[in-house]
């Protein structure tokens, strides 16, 4: 469990979180979602104590992190920026951490071969690819069996199988019943994975819903038509009230009307329609529209799409 | 869906000091370079002294009886530590702002998120480190010098008044120096400006006190952090120095600010 309240942090004059209140609740998978430079790392951060909020508060699991005498029990984090010393192996990385709080050395060796780094574990950690950097950070996270498990941008740099490899594990710890929250700036992503989203944009909070919510919520529904005739149909809509796009494929994109009201009306003018078809907007759309306002650069928006 | 089996363990236990000096432990001696600069250390405090006496005792005869009645033996016994103290100072610095430098603070600091206790394992375990391989390095690089030295009575006694008190001060001097610089780097946070602030103490501002009136340097220069330690290892006190083991208190008295302003620095900021 994970309770922000009022968070804030300034960097200088810039403002990285602003005022974000939320909570992150045991047995599911939370997705953390944001453009790129929302703030979700900065939020990490906070939450383990590595950067100090300037106003606000967060606790985990009741209290804050600092303050749990076995911090390595509590949480387990991946962060997105490397935090492993380059020139020492798996092996004695995660056995320093594991000595911090008495955690023997079999459990760093089942961990190793939990992650699939059993033939490079002796190897200088500097020399792992981005995919095996990860899976080493993921053993982090898990060495002290930790109740809640909180990863940023876990799938970054991963091959398909890693990906796969994480959506599963992500979701066999929300099933044992832990807190997992999950960051990432692709909604395509969270859709496979999250079971709940909180949504960030300017370090702003945006939406704090399930999946199935954020969809039908921010998506509008559109209506795609195909018609030979289209300056007719596009007059008698437009009477109607619709809104009216027309793509570069030539496809006319309505909204405001349902594809019942459409086909009727154009059935009454004797229009001929080659296609019809009622279009739920795509996870990726409802987030491109909701965070549009809150993109700082254009180009971070064509990033996250 | 294939689920992923994460094993778990019923082990729960709490971080305390006495668990986080074997992690550091652990850090200490896992990384090459570390391994490597206090193989240096060690090579040079040995080996410096061999070779200085060597090539002394191979002059001695072509030497004036001046040069041989200012000769103090302690010199070449001792001259390895001078290098040494320079290997000591930078891998002081980079125990602590190598993690900065590629991250590994930031896994560290979840482990331990009062950071205090890793500080306090930083110093202990480089500082033991340190004792532990420059005294005796001292104490062979001593005593295979005077025995080459010995060949023409050149040699101090290990007896002699403040001799022990000077070579084992010199390990005990690099151990001060070790968690000095464990203190600069954590100030500092940067290698290249923790080595640079470490060079600038030891190497640059002592002798640029020549260039001030001699009332002055007099009055400053046993002061200095350097001077102030180095006291403890010369057995020819000239009138300004400081008392070897006031100088060595002193010195002791830097290291322990420098790393008490580390300490609440590093409580403070962000990672
Ligand atoms: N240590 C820092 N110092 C200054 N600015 C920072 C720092 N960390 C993050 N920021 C700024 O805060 C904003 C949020 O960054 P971040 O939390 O990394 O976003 P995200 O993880 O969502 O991409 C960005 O504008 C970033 O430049
Ligand atoms: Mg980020």
């Amino acid at each position: 469990m994970i309770e922000a309240r009022g968070l804030t942090k300034d960097y200088e004059d810039k403002r990285a979180v602003d005022d974000l209140s939320f909570d992150v609740h045991p047995g599911i998978v939370t997705g953390f979602l944001g453009p790129n430079g929302s703030g979700k790392s900065t939020t990490m951060r906070l939450i383990l104590g590595l950067d100090r909020p300037t106003k606000g508060n967060v606790t985990v699991n009741g209290k804050h992190y600092r303050d749990h005498p076995a911090p390595l029990h509590e949480v387990g984090a991946l962060l997105e920026a490397r935090s492993v010393h380059t020139g020492r192996s798996a092996r004695n990385h995660l056995l320093a951490l594991a000595q911090t709080h008495g955690i023997p050395r079999g459990r760093v060796d089942e961990l190793i071969d939990v992650v699939g780094l059993h033939d490079v574990a002796k190897k200088r950690a500097g020399k792992f690819s981005l995919g095996m950097g990860q899976r080493l950070g993921i053993a982090t996270a898990l060495l002290g069996d930790p109740q809640t498990v909180m990863l940023d941008e876990p799938v970054n740099g991963l091959d398909p199988e890693g990906i796969h490899w994480i959506r599963n594990l992500l979701k066999s710890l929300a099933t044992e019943g832990r807190t997992v929250f999950v960051s990432s700036h692709l909604m395509s992503e969270m859709s496979l994975t999250a079971d709940h989203l909180i949504v960030i944009g300017r370090g702003k909070l945006i939406a704090d819903t399930s999946v199935a919510d954020f969809v039908a919520g921010a998506s509008k529904q559109l209506v795609h038509v195909r018609t030979p005739q289209e300056a007719a149909l596009r007059e008698i809509l437009s009477g109607l009230g619709a809104t009216l796009h027309t793509t570069d494929e030539g496809l006319l994109e309505v909204s405001g009307l349902t594809a019942e009201q459409i086909g009727e009306a154009a059935a009454a003018q004797k229009i001929v329609l080659h296609e019809l078809t009622p279009h739920q907007a795509s996870l990726e759309e409802a987030f491109m529209d909701l965070t549009r306002g809150e993109l700082e650069f254009a180009a971070a928006g064509e990033e996250a799409a | 869906m294939s689920a992923v089996a994460i094993p778990g363990t019923t082990f729960r236990g709490k971080v305390t000091q006495a668990r986080v000096i074997p992690s550091e432990w652990t850090k200490l001696r896992s990384v090459r370079s570390t391994r490597w600069s206090l193989l240096v250390a060690t090579v040079l405090t040995i080996g410096f002294p061999i070779l200085a006496a060597s090539v002394i005792s191979s002059h001695w005869g072509h030497q004036s009886p001046e040069e041989r009645a200012n000769f103090n033996p302690l010199d070449p016994a001792l001259i390895g530590s001078q290098i040494a103290q320079l290997a000591i100072g930078i891998l002081g610095v980079l125990v602590i702002t190598a993690e900065y430098s590629t991250g590994m603070i930031r896994a560290t600091f979840t482990a331990v998120p009062r950071r205090l206790p890793v500080l306090w394992a930083k110093a202990t375990v480089f500082a033991v480190v340190t004792f532990v391989l420059m005294l005796p390095s001292v104490l062979i690089a001593f005593f295979a010098s005077q025995s080459i030295l010995s060949r023409h009575h050149a040699n101090i006694a290990w007896s002699h008044p403040g001799v022990a008190r000077a070579v084992i001060g010199a390990a005990l001097y690099l151990t001060v120096i070790a968690v000095l610089s464990l203190g600069l780097g954590t100030i500092v946070r940067n290698t290249a400006g923790g080595i640079a602030t470490f060079a600038a103490v030891f190497f640059v501002i002592p002798p640029l006190m020549n260039v001030l009136p001699a009332s002055w340097n007099d009055a400053i220069s046993p002061y200095l952090p350097s001077n102030a330690g180095r006291s403890i290892i010369s057995i020819t006190h000239d009138a300004h120095a400081l008392a070897p083991w006031t100088g060595f208190a002193l010195f002791c008295g830097y290291a322990a600010i420098t790393l008490v302003v580390a300490a609440v620095l590093l409580v403070r900021r962000d990672t």
